[in-house]
């Protein structure tokens, strides 16, 4: 079964159009969505959550159209962080940890108090004082503690420092160990999906470039640093963008189509985003 | 180390034994990041090698792929490939809703995978000799020299 299942999607914005996205995500998988600024990447989340209204196109989540009546049920087992998180600046923990009990019907006090302690987060505190990292992860850890089933994180890593980012990727993990639990997260931080995530969508310009196993993108594609005459030896058709320099030339290619003469290195997922995009236009230019 | 219990069920005139293994808690693989190898590969020949070896053992259980794949931090996907051809190639078998299990151990398997490596290893041979046009009876001849060093 699919955790989330997103066909068609299409969703316009004056001068910024999410263009007929599909995509799925198997039920006790991670995948991670990248994509520049202004890709349609909380637009997605957004509209996953119906939290906007689309203008064509079909979107499940845990089995159940978003825009049926019992949506409002599956809600309850989605955890859901947005990149800003939004607790009235007045309230402490334990008073988010009040309203949360009255909003969630299965919310689990102890548990929260469980990710308070583990992320040192003091309790008697008001949000507004918290820094961005306490705000961050006292979100994830509402997120956590209603027995979610999917987690919906926009850009839950951002602004965090490295020891922090390392600790909510292993919360993250930890979550999926259960094969019945899954997460869509989306990050500029392309590190920190490479570690965890299952699978990877690239988004441009409202666009899904491509959507798939992390692995396999990781060894579908190479990278090459050589001087002009070594690349000579690259067929065309194995070239996805290069990048040339007074030195020699840096490529993108098929690890596949390219001759095994030619040295190739393993990529990163960002390697493969910014070839992609940056240098694959300004070929085309 | 393999743990295992013995359970002696006494009844009227037979006795049952019935063994108990523990699945392992600890058990060695190493994933490279800037290896040229896939991950699924070197998770696959880590435990071949093992089974191999005979450091894991015909019945011992293997880790979940979910425990393994969260536990090295690497993708369920291909832990699960990992796992698929290493059952494919007939050293562990599923036991439905219980886990994988280590095969027995089959020489003739085991001569079998041996040549499938050595013939990987002379393709590269072949492709490495054709980027300095090696001839073939050069080839050979570098190999009966290799061969005869090593033997005495």
């Amino acid at each position: 079964m699919n955790a989330i299942e997103v066909r068609n999607l299409v969703k316009k914005y004056p001068g910024f159009k999410l263009d007929n996205v599909s995509f799925q995500l198997p039920k006790g998988y991670i995948m991670g969505l990248v994509g520049d600024n202004g890709a349609g990447k909380s637009t997605t989340m957004k509209l996953i959550m119906n939290s906007i209204k689309r203008d064509s196109g079909v979107v499940k989540v845990l089995g159940c159209d978003n825009t049926s009546k019992s949506f409002v049920k599956v809600k309850e087992e989605i955890g859901v962080v947005l990149d800003e998180a939004l607790f009235p600046e007045v309230l402490n923990a334990k008073q988010v940890n009040n309203i949360m009990k009255r909003t969630y019907m299965n919310w689990e006090e102890d548990r929260f108090f469980g990710y308070m302690d583990r992320f040192s987060l003091p309790p008697d505190k008001v949000f507004k004082d918290y820094s961005r990292g306490m705000k961050m992860k006292l979100s994830i850890s509402v997120a956590l503690s209603h027995k979610s089933r999917l987690l919906v994180l926009d850009e839950p890593t951002s602004g965090l420092d490295p020891i922090v980012r390392d600790e909510i990727l292993d919360i993250l993990n930890e979550f999926t160990r259960d094969e019945e639990n899954s997460i869509v997260i989306s990050s500029h931080i392309t590190g920190d999906l490479e570690k965890i995530c299952d699978y990877v969508a690239f988004l441009h310009k409202g666009k899904l470039v491509l959507c798939e196993e992390k692995d396999t993108l990781l060894y579908k594609y190479g990278i090459v640093h050589a001087t002009r005459s070594e690349f000579g030896v690259v067929p065309k058709n194995a070239i996805v963008s290069k990048r040339e320099t007074p030195y020699g030339i840096d490529a993108l290619v098929f690890r596949e189509k390219t001759p095994k003469t030619v040295k190739i290195e393993k990529p990163t997922i960002e390697d493969i985003f910014v070839f992609m995009h940056k240098y694959r236009e300004e070929n085309y230019k | 180390m393999l743990d295992m219990f013995f359970i002696v069920v006494y009844t009227d005139y037979t006795v049952y034994i019935r063994y108990i293994q523990l699945r392992r808690e600890e058990m060695d693989i190493s994933i490279s990041n800037t290896s040229e190898m896939p991950i699924y590969e070197q998770i696959y020949n880590q435990i071949k090698a093992q089974i191999m070896q005979g450091r894991l053992l015909e019945g011992e259980a293997l880790p979940s792929i979910r425990s393994l794949a969260k536990d090295l931090r690497i993708s369920v996907i291909t832990t699960k490939r990992a796992y698929d051809e290493l059952e494919k190639d007939g050293f562990i078998y599923t036991v439905l809703g219980k886990g994988c299990f280590v095969s027995k151990r089959n020489v003739e398997l085991i001569r079998e995978a041996h040549l499938k490596e050595i013939e990987e290893f002379m393709k590269k041979i072949i492709d490495l000799a054709s980027v300095i046009d090696l001839t073939k009876e050069e080839i050979i001849e570098m190999f009966n020299i290799l061969y005869e060093v090593d033997k005495e």
